[in-house]
């Protein structure tokens, strides 16, 4: 499904990897690790197509990842929550949703923001909310999302360890959908379904 | 299409209604210096008749200008514009409705506000139609020249002067037969020919601007 070839990535001067490549599956969940630096961000970057690699080529489905049908087909979560401090952890649902042209009902997201333990603070502006709360109003995106390939930058980041227990669920239960994953993360988080593999980065 | 346009619009609309402080200071700094004007060259009501069309203009282009820079800032510092750029459309979409409500909160308050402030150069009722007609159909160019200045120096330190050493000079066919449509309704040529080309450059720019600003921004976001 997800195939990279040769990569290479460098930035500024420094070459931050080369020859790089990976196969990933359906229902296969792909663990990035690295030191600070070591490129992980890059290459999640490379894999959504915002950064074009040095040398090398991704293919999603066999297809080059430039066409319209890759982007419809991923969801990123950056270490970037995209959410609006003026608006309410609903309208944020909602309007990242109708610009991403997606269908989302209000009791659909209603929903997904009670499951991250957001109920009762649905109508109160994010800038009154704390960073882990913030972290999670972008992670309930992952609650309806039906996408097929995630990637993921640092998800488990600001979150207690209850948060983090429920999020490995939404991502077993994604890759038992049949979905894939990549994601970068400092702390191993055991992810009870699906295969997972590990690429190093150094 | 139309979905994804009037879906950032709404969002926009609904953000700058919170955060009303940043439209009412350009609509306060657009009142301010073209009321300085008549005070600083005097009560001369001839002298202010053929200032008025510029100094409007200057002051229009001037105070557009000012909210330029948070144009896509705020979308790129909080990770929205990535999103918004990993969406299955065109991003040339999402930026043809940002412009729109960007003219909607700082181009159409001006035009409302312009006759006001025009009766202060003792301008015939004539002259004040076609200033707001003017002011109405040119700031949608100014909104889509200035995306594309926003989109290229977003991200760089000091870029609000880079913007408008940027999109000052392609201001200039805007203000020219902007102030030049009011000029020949003083004189009594008729301005239709002036706004036509005025909407001939609005109609140019929202149709160009969006994709050029929309290449820009994928430049940024690498």
């Amino acid at each position: 499904m997800l195939e990279a070839d040769n990569l290479e990535c460098v930035r500024g001067e420094r070459r931050l990897f080369a020859g790089l490549g990976f196969r990933l599956e359906a229902g296969e969940l792909l663990y990035l690790q690295g030191k600070n630096g070591s490129g992980k961000t890059s290459l999640l970057r490379m894999l959504i197509g915002l950064l074009p690699p040095e040398t090398g080529e991704i293919r999603w489905k066999g297809q080059s990842i430039k066409s319209d049908e890759f982007r419809g087909d991923l969801c990123y979560l950056g270490h970037l929550n995209a959410i609006k401090e003026e608006l309410t952890p609903l309208e944020n649902l909602l309007a990242a949703a109708r610009m991403a042209d997606e269908k989302l009902s209000e009791d659909d997201a209603l929903d997904a923001l009670e499951q991250v333990g957001l109920a009762g603070r649905e109508d109160l502006a994010c800038k009154y909310l704390s960073q882990g709360q913030k972290r999670r109003v972008a992670l309930a995106r992952l609650v309806k999302e039906k996408r097929p390939l995630w990637i993921l930058d640092e998800p488990f980041v600001a979150l207690d360890v209850a948060a983090v227990d429920w999020l490995a669920g939404i991502i077993s239960g994604h890759l038992q959908r049949g979905g894939l994953a990549v994601m970068t993360t400092h702390q191993l988080v055991e992810i009870p379904a699906g295969t997972v593999r590990e690429l190093r980065l150094s | 299409m139309f979905k994804i346009i009037s879906a950032v619009i709404s969002r926009d609309l609904k953000l700058a209604m919170r955060r009303q402080a940043d439209i009412v200071s350009a609509l306060f700094f657009f009142i301010i210096v073209v009321s300085l004007f008549p005070l600083g060259v005097g009560p001369e009501p001839d002298l202010l008749r053929k200032l008025a069309p510029g100094v409007l203009w200057v002051a229009a282009l001037l105070a557009t200008m000012l909210s330029l820079p948070r144009l896509f800032a705020d979308d790129h510092r909080d990770g929205t514009l990535e999103q918004l750029a990993l969406a299955p459309h065109p991003l040339g979409l999402v930026v043809t409705g940002k412009v729109i409500a960007h003219w909607l909160v700082s181009g159409l308050p001006l035009a409302l506000i312009a006759p006001v402030l025009g009766i202060q150069f003792d301008l015939s009722t004539d002259a004040l139609v076609v200033l707001t007609f003017a002011i109405l159909i040119g700031t949608p160019a100014l909104s889509g020249i200035g995306a594309i200045g926003a989109a290229l120096t977003l991200g760089l330190r000091g870029g609000g002067v880079l913007l408008s050493l940027l999109v000052l000079p392609l201001y200039i066919p805007v203000l020219i037969f902007g102030a030049g449509a009011v000029d020949a309704t003083v004189t009594g040529l008729g301005g239709e020919g002036h706004l036509s080309l005025l909407a001939a450059l609005t109609f140019a720019s929202l149709g160009f601007a969006p994709w050029a600003t929309a290449a820009a921004l994928k430049i940024a976001l690498e």
